[in-house]
């Protein structure tokens, strides 16, 4: 990053203000591409904090572990290594099976959502675009509270299936609705979004009156939460964060380009619809996935985007990968207060994400006081 | 559509006609008929329940000792209601002569004033259709709410406790309604219809689940049964209770509403009664969170309670074998002693005579499941 502070503005040319690499992503600009590559130094930084906050996940929790003996059992855990870890049982149970899974899949499902939501926001061209933007909670919501309105179903795999199924369900209506009303930008996508979002709300809301029994359950869900069903949840959604990430940062460069325009695009040879689409059925396996095991944990997918896109560029070459770094960081973070705040009670981590994430943002919008 | 679309007049009028008739068919399987109806029961006097919002004193001001006959009837009222009652009019038919009306009732919504003896009550609240039936007072049920499942013969109907509907509920031309809670408008809906309304909350330990059967004897005219209710439900509580080992020290539970480890901590009506037993909640350590925390996984493994109790088999279908199977719970001891307890989900959560029950599968459960050493025996 080319710091500019120290340049009088008089001096500055306005083309090479922000060394390209910050270039807005709305800010029409005609002199090529900006050579923009993921620093080493923001790679070292990126994974410095996913490795300290998923350290910090693993050191702290209600089951007061030391965090000597932590380290130890960690190292032991290292294939080829064996020490004395000094940990009973249970002890072992508790860091192996509860705590570990649990800091995983909020790595997991924090890097996804932010991938996906600083894919969508690219695809979109819109700065509010957010993983849920096309119709994935509401589905994905409304297979949740299927299952456990009628299938009993928050102690079986059945539940993340059913939000999974439920979230693609969404999308599909969306994306044929929005086909079937025509117009080449993506505002008619997002519109109907909107529409299915509100519709299929509004069916599971009805289902969750009906069974108001259930409606702690659905709450829980819905507020967000990391699993407590172990290593389960995590190999469940591996396979598709893995593919649906593959997919959407091989497409980082296409992204870039269609941050220039859709004509500008389709004048340097690039089909924009088609590298719309694919995109945003990664996005959306993606954040489903994400979605099936956690329930709707607001905010991420907007804040750790826009949050990178100040610090480090606009580029998505930037962004993408940062996204799956930070994001993963920040969610572990987020997981660490919900379940030391009120310990051993837990708080749905949507709270912590959105009460702290907000400030956060706010403060890094005002400090980089550049527009979005 | 093409024709339709080029005329968007055309199109918002069939719209609206598809919402009419919709909303007609909708409101036709509904039940109420007789929407316009005369006020349900013309003999009730709604002038003397007019200052039922002002004077809302708590009823937990501590209920006087359930054997006197009426605890929590107000006394300001006509004192006849209480004195005509005594308990040697067991199972006397009777029993409606025991209460002389006009009663007053300290419910948690007020006093309530009833003139005459309630003919038809409809029931928003589970465990108050429990004690009403278990009062003798279930020949005056008309309905109940969806969730009334018990005894068999209470007479289900789809009306809500969580988002009562007034004139569905006036439809039953009730003399009497008694819910659970009141989330908006059911007092006063019903109010201005002239109905009186009885709002009991979750007891908040025995003797309040006590008062709530005893006043709901003085409201429907069967105080002589509802004593004897209570004193059934003393007496063999009392006995389960002393039948139980001496404890060396306190045992500790877990208690589950809900697979996402939901609890209940000593300060709930479910809690008080464990204390009875000589339990503690390992979600006392979650007080911070209030009287139902939601519990962090490795707490409930690291705490590794006594016994752990399920009350959420019907919702859930949780099981021994299915809390046994979660990450991290198998080497806990309750799990290793055969100490989880499969609950009725609507036993553990009502708070009227069927608590006995509960009380009893606790106190087996303790009996034959004590740990080593944590008993005299």
């Amino acid at each position: 990053m080319t710091s500019t502070r120290d340049v009088p503005p008089s001096t500055r040319s306005p083309d090479r203000s922000d060394g390209g690499v910050e270039q807005g992503a709305d800010r029409p600009f005609t002199p090529g591409l900006p050579v923009a590559r993921l620093s080493w130094r923001w790679w070292l930084a990126g994974w410095g904090c996913l490795i300290a906050a998923v350290l910090l996940g693993v050191m702290i929790g209600p089951a007061g572990l030391a965090p000597s003996t932590i380290l130890r059992a960690l190292i032991d855990g290292l294939p080829g290594v064996s020490l004395d870890t000094g940990l009973t049982e249970r002890q072992a149970a508790v860091l192996w099976q509860i705590r570990m899974p649990r800091v995983v899949l909020g790595a997991l499902v924090g890097g996804a959502l932010s991938l996906s939501g600083a894919a969508y926001q690219g695809t979109f061209r819109n700065p509010l675009a957010d993983p849920y933007l096309l119709g994935v909670a509401a589905g994905a919501g409304l297979g949740a509270t299927v299952a456990i309105a009628y299938f009993g179903g928050s102690t079986t795999l059945l539940l993340p299936l059913a939000a999974f199924g439920g979230a693609l369900v969404g999308v599909a209506a969306t994306y044929t609705l929005g086909r079937s009303i025509g117009g080449r930008s993506g505002a008619t996508i997002i519109l109907s979004g909107v529409a299915v979002a509100s519709f299929l709300t509004a069916i599971q809301t009805f289902v969750q009156q009906r069974n108001d029994d259930t409606l702690r359950d659905v709450y829980a869900w819905i507020l967000g939460r990391l699993g407590t069903a172990g290593w389960g949840e995590v190999l469940l959604i591996l396979p598709h964060l893995i593919v649906a990430g593959i997919v959407i940062l091989l497409h980082r460069r296409l992204l870039d380009v269609l941050a220039v325009g859709e004509a500008e695009a389709d004048t340097l040879g690039v089909n924009a619809g088609r590298v719309r689409l694919t995109v945003v059925l990664a996005a959306t396996l993606a954040t489903a996935a994400a979605v099936a095991v956690s329930g709707l944990i607001g905010f991420v997918g907007i804040i750790v985007p826009h949050t990178i896109r100040l610090l480090a560029g606009a580029s998505y070459r930037v962004i993408l990968p940062l996204s799956v770094l930070l994001g993963g960081a920040f969610l572990v973070l987020a997981d660490v207060l919900a379940r030391t705040l009120l310990s051993p009670a837990e708080l749905p981590i949507g709270v912590v994400t959105a009460f702290f994430g907000a400030p956060f943002f706010f403060v890094v919008l005002r400090t980089t006081r550049r527009s979005l | 559509m093409p024709p339709l679309t080029s005329r968007p007049a055309a199109r918002l009028f069939v719209l609206l006609t598809t919402l009419a008739v919709f909303a007609a068919a909708c409101g036709s399987t509904d039940d109420v008929d007789a929407t316009g109806a005369a006020p349900p029961t013309a003999t009730t006097v709604p002038t003397t329940v007019a200052d039922t919002q002002a004077s809302n004193e708590p009823t937990n001001t501590e209920p006087s000792a359930p054997d006197s006959a009426v605890p929590s009837v107000n006394e300001a009222s006509e004192p006849a209601a209480g004195e005509s009652a005594t308990n040697d009019t067991e199972g006397s038919p009777a029993a409606t002569e025991e209460s002389s009306y006009p009663v007053t009732i300290a419910a948690d919504n007020g006093e309530v004033t009833i003139d005459q003896q309630p003919q038809r009550i409809v029931s928003l609240s589970p465990t108050a259709t429990e004690m009403l039936f278990a009062i003798g007072a279930g020949d005056q049920v008309v309905a109940v709410d969806e969730y009334s499942n018990y005894p068999a013969e209470a007479p289900t109907t789809d009306l809500s406790g969580f988002q009562p509907n007034v004139e569905a509920i006036l439809a039953e031309e009730p003399g009497l309604v008694v819910a659970a809670s009141d989330p908006g408008d059911l007092v006063t809906g019903l109010d201005a219809a002239g109905v009186p309304v009885l709002i009991y909350d979750a007891a908040t330990d025995l003797d309040d689940s006590y008062a709530q059967i005893e006043q709901l004897g003085a409201a429907t005219g069967h105080l002589g049964d509802a004593a004897e209710v209570v004193g059934q439900m003393q007496t063999d509580i009392d006995a389960l209770v002393s039948e139980l080992p001496t404890l060396k020290r306190p045992l500790t539970y877990y208690h589950e509403l809900d697979p996402s480890l939901f609890s209940v901590t000593g300060d709930t009506f479910i809690g008080e009664v464990y204390s009875l037993l000589g339990l503690e909640s390992v979600a006392d350590a979650a007080e911070d969170a209030g009287g139902y925390p939601q519990l962090n996984a490795e707490f409930v493994a690291e705490s590794d309670p006594d016994f752990v109790f399920l009350a959420d088999t019907l919702c859930c279908e949780v099981d021994a074998e299915e809390f046994a199977s979660r990450p991290g719970f198998e080497g806990l001891a309750a799990v290793q002693r055969d100490a989880v307890v499969g609950l009725d989900d609507d036993v553990a959560s009502r708070w009227g005579p069927r608590i006995v029950e509960f009380i009893e599968v606790v106190a087996d459960a303790v009996t034959e499941n004590m740990p080593e050493g944590a008993s005299t025996q």
